[in-house]
């Protein structure tokens, strides 16, 4: 019998409930009006005397000015970088580099609360997530790979693991902190010493961990912190010093780089976009589902490079699983970052609202059902309902292309067979999710995923003992756990 | 404050007298010496026999009278030890890793006490320092393997079947050691940190000349987070309790590090009672780099494996 033909109780969690405003204070938070580059243990002026305003987005307010780095500034890094691991990083004992990077997992821990704030001001994201989630993962991300410090010859049987060198890393706006985290703690663990370029629009908390990493007592010039746009990253991933280029963002930037160094001995890897399907089954726990869509889609308003953005459900459940889904859209509160009850907080930028919005038009041009939440957005700052389309096409460009915004797009399919097919139809291959009761059908759709993560009954889990990373274009390389050591050593 | 200066004396048996001069004026105060009990169950009892011997240091001069601990000392460190083991075997890896690091910190903290120790028991100050550092730094080691070991000995195996088939590494439970005798605090750190890490619990014998690190190293413990239960200290004799450790049925490990073959016989026939591991680092320097290593994490780890079946229908896989 058709489960479809049953009438679905409408789900009403949002009636009567009025959250009054629960804003986390900025107060304790220390932020300077002007941030210069981190270069050689030292903040230093820009060659290019040039800064930029980086702003709050979800007010548009300016926070701070920040340095522009140029060609010349990269260069001051890259040699700073160098004179640092020629000197004193490459010689050091692991055991004593292992206790600089707990140090730093230590400072962090002690300073948590102010580093989410500044993450959610400069980035938009609520500042729950930030508090629960992005901190405390940097935090264990230094404290995990500390320990391997010293114990690197474990991780490679019958090898003696060198360092590369000076790694360039570059790294986007979605997890600034985080993925800071990511690309450092690995770098140094294993003997290499780093030049760093967070995003333009959310330079604040790699700045801040620069300050943190002063205070630490890290070795002059191990970690350089220089900030800029696309030129700066350009700038680095060109340097003849560098020997590593590590770079997380979008597939075509990720493409000019793998071309750009070409003929050069630099290793590199990417993590780059993605575009998940999160599969659904019949016999799966539909509330449990619900709340995995809603979190994989969700989540960080949905700049997240793994997103189950791709939703698909079996047949026989679509009807039960749409109606609930939208009911679970109405009740998510969207607006202010800051407060701790909001669960979608800004859009990271104008330039990125504005890339969504385009997809949303594209979506109704292409003739999907677009459905969102009726609530009302803020007057200022760059804010998107949660949206779904449903009657979407495989073919169409809101189910291909990645779109980094709190957009679901729903497909649905019969057999475990044609959903394999579907899923794996699409040149990311970054993550997947699967939701079913049936242990033996997880492992079968595990296995046959072409995707780096696949979450079962479960979505967006991190954990600094866990590889992450992509197949085909979502890139190469793995970040966590023991495997993503190899990124930065000679084995 | 007025600075204050403590005239010290070396005399390490008899009270001290101690001219403390505060804001000019002069006083006499009385040293207050630590009494030396066990750690059992994140508690400090004395031994219920009453019993003490008295530890001296080479020239023979007093140290402290020490617990001579009894077999029903033992039998309540394993009953505190068994109640402890599954909490801790249940911890995240990562928040064990934490807490090991902790015990790093505490200990760094009070450095100079645990040098002072040493010096009592007859090192001299670049020893003393030595053994110090190398035991701290030893459980920042073990702090990081904490998370790290699972993925070293852990194994997908590619069965023939239709299975998703693996094995990992589970803590054997409840190991009674023997701490190397022939230091304080060095040995007995290298016994007790890759038990832990593991997520096993431990009761350890302190050395039985130099027992003074042990009872304080077990202070550093109760302030590190550590449950109480998962790491005992007794003093005492190992020609005692040896028999008893291996004889228990409630311990799953025995760990014995002396060259003593009459011992190591004893401890491996009682251990055959109910089939404990036995662990025998008689040619173990702890003061080398061969002193610690994840193959002592291992060894009191039991290997599980798990077979759980794939559907094996749907071909999408490996076309694009």
């Amino acid at each position: 019998m058709s489960k479809s033909n049953k009438e679905v109780p409408k789900l009403k969690l949002n009636q009567g409930w009025n959250y009054a405003p629960a804003p986390e204070s900025a107060s304790h938070v220390k932020l300077k009006d002007k941030y210069d580059l981190f270069i050689g243990g030292q903040f230093v002026k820009p060659t290019s005397g040039k800064y930029f305003d980086t702003i709050n987005p979800a007010n548009e307010e300016k926070i701070a000015k920040v340095a522009e780095a140029n060609t010349a500034d990269v260069d001051k890094a890259v040699k700073a970088a160098r004179t640092a691991y020629d000197k004193v990083w490459k010689k050091m004992p692991p055991k004593e580099r292992g206790k600089y990077i707990y140090r730093i997992a230590r400072l962090i821990q002690e300073r948590a609360r102010e580093f989410a704030v500044i993450e959610s001001m400069d980035g938009g994201k609520p500042i729950k997530e930030a508090r629960d989630v992005d901190v405390p993962l940097v935090a264990n991300h230094f404290f995990y790979y500390a320990g391997w410090a010293d114990k690197l010859q474990y991780a490679f049987p019958n090898r003696i693991p060198q360092p590369l060198g000076v790694a360039g890393q570059i790294i986007p706006w979605n997890f600034p902190l985080l993925m800071a985290a990511w690309k450092i703690a690995p770098a140094l663990a294993c003997g290499n010493t780093v030049v760093l370029k967070p995003a333009e629009t959310t330079p604040l908390t790699a700045l801040k961990l620069a300050e943190l990493i002063q205070e630490s007592g890290l070795p002059e010039g191990v970690v350089n912190i220089i900030t800029g746009f696309g030129e700066t990253g350009a700038a680095i991933v060109n340097h003849p010093g560098i020997d590593k280029i590590a770079f997380t963002g979008s597939t075509d930037v990720g493409k000019i780089i793998q071309k750009a160094v070409a003929g050069t001995n630099k290793k590199v890897t990417l993590e780059l976009g993605g575009k998940a399907a999160n599969i659904i089954f019949d016999d799966a726990p539909i509330d449990q589902a619900v709340e995995g869509i809603i979190n994989g889609i969700y989540f960080n308003q949905g700049h997240v490079c793994c997103a189950g953005s791709r939703l698909f459900v079996q047949e026989s459940v679509y009807e039960e699983v749409i109606q609930k889904l939208k009911d679970r859209i109405e009740t998510l509160i969207v607006g202010d970052p800051m407060d701790k009850n909001t669960d979608i907080g800004a859009i990271n930028s104008r330039q990125q609202l504005d890339n969504i919005n385009k997809y949303l038009k594209i979506g109704a041009d292409e003739g999907a059902e677009m459905y969102q939440s009726s609530c009302n957005l803020p007057g200022k700052g760059f804010f998107c309902k949660p949206t779904i389309f449903t009657n979407v096409a495989q073919s169409s460009r809101i189910a291909q292309e990645e779109i980094f915004g709190p957009v679901l797009t729903v497909q649905t399919f019969r057999t475990d067979d044609e959903v394999i097919e579907k899923a794996n139809n699409t040149p990311f291959g970054l993550s997947a999710g699967v939701w079913t009761d049936k242990g033996s059908k997880i492992f079968n759709l595990t296995t046959k995923m072409r995707a780096g993560v696949v979450w079962a009954n479960t979505y967006n889990k991190f954990d600094p003992t866990a590889p992450f990373g992509g197949y085909k274009e979502s890139g190469f390389g793995r970040e966590g756990g023991l495997h993503g050591l190899s990124a930065y050593l000679k084995v | 404050m007025a600075t204050s200066t403590i005239k010290k004396k070396t005399a390490a048996k008899a009270p001290k007298v101690e001219e403390v001069q505060s804001n000019g004026a002069q006083a006499q105060r009385l040293e207050v010496l630590k009494t030396y009990k066990l750690y059992i169950g994140g508690q400090f009892p004395r031994t219920e026999s009453g019993r003490y011997y008295v530890a001296t240091n080479r020239k023979g001069e007093q140290l402290a009278n020490v617990c001579t601990s009894s077999r029903k000392d033992f039998r309540d460190a394993v009953i505190a030890a068994r109640g402890a083991q599954k909490g801790w075997a249940a911890k995240a890896a990562n928040n064990r890793g934490q807490i090991l690091y902790r015990i790093a910190e505490m200990l760094e903290g009070r450095r100079s006490q645990f040098v002072d120790e040493l010096m009592k028991q007859d090192s001299t100050k670049a020893q003393a320092e030595t053994e110090v550092n190398l035991s701290i730094d030893k459980l920042i080691y073990y702090a990081g393997w904490c998370d790290k070991y699972q993925q070293l000995f852990s194994s997908v195996n590619p069965v023939a079947s239709s299975h998703f088939n693996f094995s990992v590494p589970e803590p054997t439970g409840v190991i009674a050691a023997i701490a190397p005798q022939n230091n304080s605090l060095l040995g007995l750190v290298s016994v007790i940190a890759p038990a832990i890490t593991g997520g096993n619990t431990i009761i350890v014998l302190a050395s039985e000349s130099k027992p003074l690190c042990a009872i304080t190293f077990a202070e550093v413990i109760n302030s590190s987070d550590v449950p109480g239960g998962v790491v005992n200290i007794l003093t005492g004799k190992p020609s005692e309790l040896a028999t008893q450790f291996a004889a228990h049925m409630d311990v799953n490990a025995v760990v014995f590090c002396e060259n003593d073959e009459l011992i190591q016989k004893d401890i491996q026939e009682k251990a055959s009672l109910n089939v404990k591991r036995v662990l025998l680092y008689n040619d173990v320097d702890w003061f080398s780099d061969k002193g610690e290593s994840p193959y002592f994490i291992l060894d009191t780890q039991e290997i599980k494996t798990t077979w759980h079946p794939i559907e094996n229908i749907g071909s999408g896989g490996g076309k694009y």
